[in-house]
């Protein structure tokens, strides 16, 4: 099976100035491209040649783990922004953030210390574990929560990668703007 | 005049105690460079150096600063903070380590190969100083996320080449750090963005033997 980068919703200046046009061109155009590139260069002659992203992720390590979960670490992560974000979740979803959280602004400052404590690089994800519950998860590197059985709803990458040319060393000032760009209509369906 | 001196003395005892109470406080401060923020250029901008000497490793003592008080390691020295700690006191004691290392290895007008003992070892394990090099940078391109790649010295005063991720130190497994490349992407971003290789194959050109030979213990 041949893996392609996926065509992004939106324009690559149409986030901006959360996230600059030129962020996009090396995160989208450069780093998730590579590890497309990467994959499918890695699996053939493998048992993870025709095998879908997801049972590899689940099912390998060592490169061919770190470059699958980064392609689809990537493609989550660029398909929940939307121009005209900054909405609010409604419905189930704003009823489980509630629940587990106390309030959707208490989930978002306890998201953004998750993806300003992760030290290195990674993710922090919203999960909805084997309860139908929410929680958060701190993952390292190319670290995927669908590894420990938890279902993922919604990502904000710290790697420096994803922040550095627009916010340098600030990854909280990036972390607070990227709501503003978070399309919370998607996030519901995934929920 | 005795109801004056009774005062004085009190003064006095007064600056002996604040001054040796802040000498007991270990407090680790930024290292000053032996060269400018943009004398790296165009190896290393002075807008990186600014971040990175500035604002990472400044972030790294000032947090280690706060974190040690009341531990076990408020009055240790760095190395065996690195070698004892783990969690956020390693983090921030590793980085000030690896920093401090990285950043004092290099120079405007280096000694671009070694010499002496320290070039005998690398020839005699690696053949010539290019397989060297090449082996060198193939770790740094093959350390996933933040991390380190290091020349370090064994106990037998043999050189390893060690992968470490995000603020590991070769210190803690009994070797002597060398050479201290940074890939974690802060070091680059700015001005190499994507391109770890060609950051690799560029800071040769500043990287300074004369430290390096010096840490190996010519």
């Amino acid at each position: 099976m041949k893996f392609e980068l996926p065509q992004l919703p939106y324009a690559k200046n149409a986030l901006e100035p959360i996230i600059s046009e030129k962020t996009l061109e090396f995160h989208y155009g450069k780093h998730h491209q590579a590890y497309v590139t990467n994959l499918n260069n890695l699996i053939p002659g493998t048992q993870f040649e025709n095998a879908d992203l997801e049972t590899i992720i689940k099912e390998s390590d060592g490169g061919i783990f770190n470059n699958a979960a980064q392609v689809w670490n990537h493609t989550f992560y660029f398909e929940q922004f939307s121009p005209n974000g900054d909405n609010e979740p409604t419905g189930a979803l704003l009823d489980a953030i509630n629940e587990s959280f106390g309030s959707f602004d208490v989930f978002k400052s306890t998201f953004v210390t998750a993806g300003v404590t992760t030290f290195g690089s990674g993710w922090a994800w919203l999960v909805k574990n084997a309860q139908g519950k929410l929680e958060i998860v701190k993952e390292s590197n190319a670290g995927n929560p669908m590894t420990k059985g938890l279902i993922p709803i919604f990502t904000f990458d710290v790697w420096e990668h994803a922040y550095y040319l627009d916010y340098q060393n600030r990854r909280p000032d990036h972390l607070a703007e990227l709501w503003k760009i978070v399309d919370w209509k998607i996030v519901e369906k995934r929920f | 005049m005795k109801t004056l001196r009774i005062p004085r003395l009190s003064v006095w005892l007064l600056f002996f105690v604040i001054a040796t109470n802040s000498m007991a406080q270990a407090t680790f401060s930024l290292p000053k460079l032996p060269y400018a923020n943009n004398a790296l250029e165009p190896v290393i901008s002075e807008q990186t150096m600014n971040l990175h000497y500035g604002k990472h490793l400044q972030g790294y003592i000032t947090n280690l600063n706060k974190l040690i008080v009341g531990t076990a390691f408020e009055q240790a020295d760095l190395i065996s903070i690195v070698k004892q700690s783990d969690g956020a006191i390693f983090n921030n004691a590793g980085q000030t380590l690896n920093h401090n290392l990285y950043f004092l290895q290099f120079s405007a007008t280096p000694k671009l190969v070694p010499t002496g003992v320290l070039f005998d070892r690398i020839i005699q394990q690696w053949g010539n100083f290019d397989s060297f090099k090449m082996e060198f940078e193939n770790a740094g391109m093959g350390v996933f996320g933040s991390g380190w790649v290091w020349l370090a010295k064994t106990d037998n005063g043999e050189l390893r080449i060690v992968k470490e991720l995000n603020a590991g130190n070769p210190v803690t497994k009994n070797m002597e750090p060398l050479l201290g490349v940074d890939v974690w992407e802060h070091a680059y971003y700015l001005d190499y963005q994507n391109v770890r290789a060609k950051h690799l194959s560029e800071l040769w050109k500043i990287i300074d033997w004369n430290v390096i030979e010096q840490r190996y213990g010519e």
